[in-house]
């Protein structure tokens, strides 16, 4: 039996006919058409999968589509703006913090949660918050980094250099 | 992988939860951090899958003066940022990863019943307990009257008979690895975790392979203080090294005396005692009985001075 739901995804209401049983992930993927969220483990630990659920990071291939009927999703293909790249996405370009990208996207969204709800974190907070997200190409030292610089550019955006004041 | 097909239902409130319940031979599904990796591996393929995710007023952490009650729809990051009870906090940092929390629910986490996971700890070793509804027997449920005169979470307002409610002890709730005393047709609603008495403290200490695994052992423990800051009473309960959490009362071991000459030797000798590992691929027996001892010498230091040191 298929299911007609209706996702709000990257502020767009998208209408699908769905198994039960199909994940989010997929979803997203087949049904909707956005490949910007990958699919790694599928079943939770390599976080590659990450969307933001109404805000909040989940696992997408942790989640069935139905049991998100009318919600709203964010994924990777979300997070640019209408001047471009997001804060976290060009720190991640600036700090080299990707070799192959298939991570990417899981710890874009993870990041921008993140961030939102602790904009300056701690070394030991950002190793916490990522801590669900595997790399398997640059280590993650990079990825540090361009979490600390998102930090910097997103203070930045939010106290426009007050250089000029009078 | 996909998970098998299944018929999928969403029930608008707890009658028809329960209902379908009753009739079906059907999964319950609420966060889904452990029900859909099962799935997605094959290892469980239920011919219903019932999403519990709709039913009103199953979302509630109220903290009484008596503990802190958690409803089968709180998040474990929600129940966390609540702040309600030091030991939960404890534990929920090392329930696998941030993301998972944010949709895995404390309450599925007992009923998932792990014999690795943390959650069912803390309900042991604090003996809190779990309210189980079913549909009243002879037909389609009615009226919603909880025992004990409040009305239990998620309870239906007006019309006919309510579910019938049992609250169920932690000792008698973990029955064996992965499997709880929740029967067929039965939801559970709601989890009590009893607040810790007055000049107590607590603490979880576990290890792990990689950070957010499962532990190879983990050991919470609760030490509770007389008025001279001498140890009155002292329990842990112990994860990976049984079927269930295996909880211990140490206090006679600890002696009435502070904490500082506590003769912990013979308390880690009456903890390794008490749990039967068993060898895995992750780790051998005798490792993990040398770890549980670790473990919990350093959770009872921490629990007393905690105890002692309120924040």
């Amino acid at each position: 039996m298929e299911h007609e739901i209706t996702l709000v995804v990257n502020g767009t209401a998208r209408r699908a006919r769905v198994p039960g049983r199909r994940l989010l992930s997929d979803c997203l993927r087949h049904d909707l058409g956005l490949t910007g969220t990958h699919v790694g483990c599928e079943h939770g630990v390599c976080g590659c999968c990450t969307v933001l659920l109404d805000g909040e990071p989940v696992r997408s291939c942790l989640t069935l589509a139905v049991t998100v009927d009318g919600r709203e999703i964010t994924t990777v293909e979300g997070l640019a703006g209408p001047e471009g790249l997001s804060p976290v996405q060009r720190a991640f370009e600036e700090c080299h913090a990707l070799q192959c990208g298939f991570c990417t996207p899981g710890f874009l969204c993870t990041v921008t949660a993140l961030l939102r709800d602790n904009p300056a974190p701690a070394e030991d907070e950002v190793l916490e918050g990522i801590s669900g997200n595997l790399c398997r190409c640059t280590g993650y030292q990079n990825i540090v980094k361009a979490v600390h610089r998102a930090a910097e550019l997103l203070a930045e955006e939010r106290q426009p250099s007050t250089g000029e004041a009078p | 992988m996909k998970p098998p097909p299944f018929t999928y239902h969403a029930p608008r409130d707890l009658r028809e939860a329960l209902d379908l319940l009753a009739e079906v031979d059907g999964k319950v599904l609420a966060g889904g951090q452990s029900l859909i990796p099962l799935l997605n591996m094959r290892l469980a393929a239920p011919a219903h899958v019932v999403d519990v995710n709709r039913l009103p007023g199953l979302s509630g952490i109220e903290a009484g003066p008596g503990g802190v009650t958690v409803g089968a729809l709180a998040r474990q990051a929600e129940v966390a940022r609540a702040g309600v009870h030091p030991l939960l906090g404890q534990a929920l940092r090392l329930v696998a990863h941030p993301v998972i929390r944010n949709r895995g629910t404390v309450v599925g986490s007992l009923v998932h019943a792990d014999p690795a996971a943390e959650l069912p700890a803390v309900l042991a070793v604090l003996g809190g307990s779990v309210r189980l509804a079913r549909r009243a027997p002879g037909g389609s449920s009615g009226p919603a009257a909880g025992r004990g005169g409040s009305p239990s979470p998620g309870a239906v307002p007006g019309g006919s008979p309510g579910p019938v409610v049992r609250e169920v002890a932690a000792d008698a709730f973990f029955a064996g690895p992965l499997e709880s005393a929740a029967e067929p047709g039965e939801l559970a609603v709601s989890a009590f975790f009893p607040a810790l008495p007055p000049r107590s403290g607590s603490a979880f200490e576990e290890l792990a392979r990689r950070h957010g695994d499962y532990a190879l052992a983990g050991v919470c423990a609760v030490v509770t203080l007389d008025e001279d800051l001498h140890v009155a009473a002292a329990r842990v309960a112990c994860v990976g090294v049984g079927p269930v959490p295996v909880v211990a009362d140490v206090s006679e071991a600890c002696g009435r005396r502070p904490a500082a000459t506590v003769p912990w030797e013979a308390v880690v000798a009456a903890v390794r005692r008490a749990v039967e590992p068993e060898d895995d691929i992750h780790a051998s027996a005798a490792y993990r009985l040398h770890l549980v001892g670790v473990l919990a010498e350093r959770a009872l230091r921490e629990a007393a001075a905690r105890a002692a040191a309120p924040p």
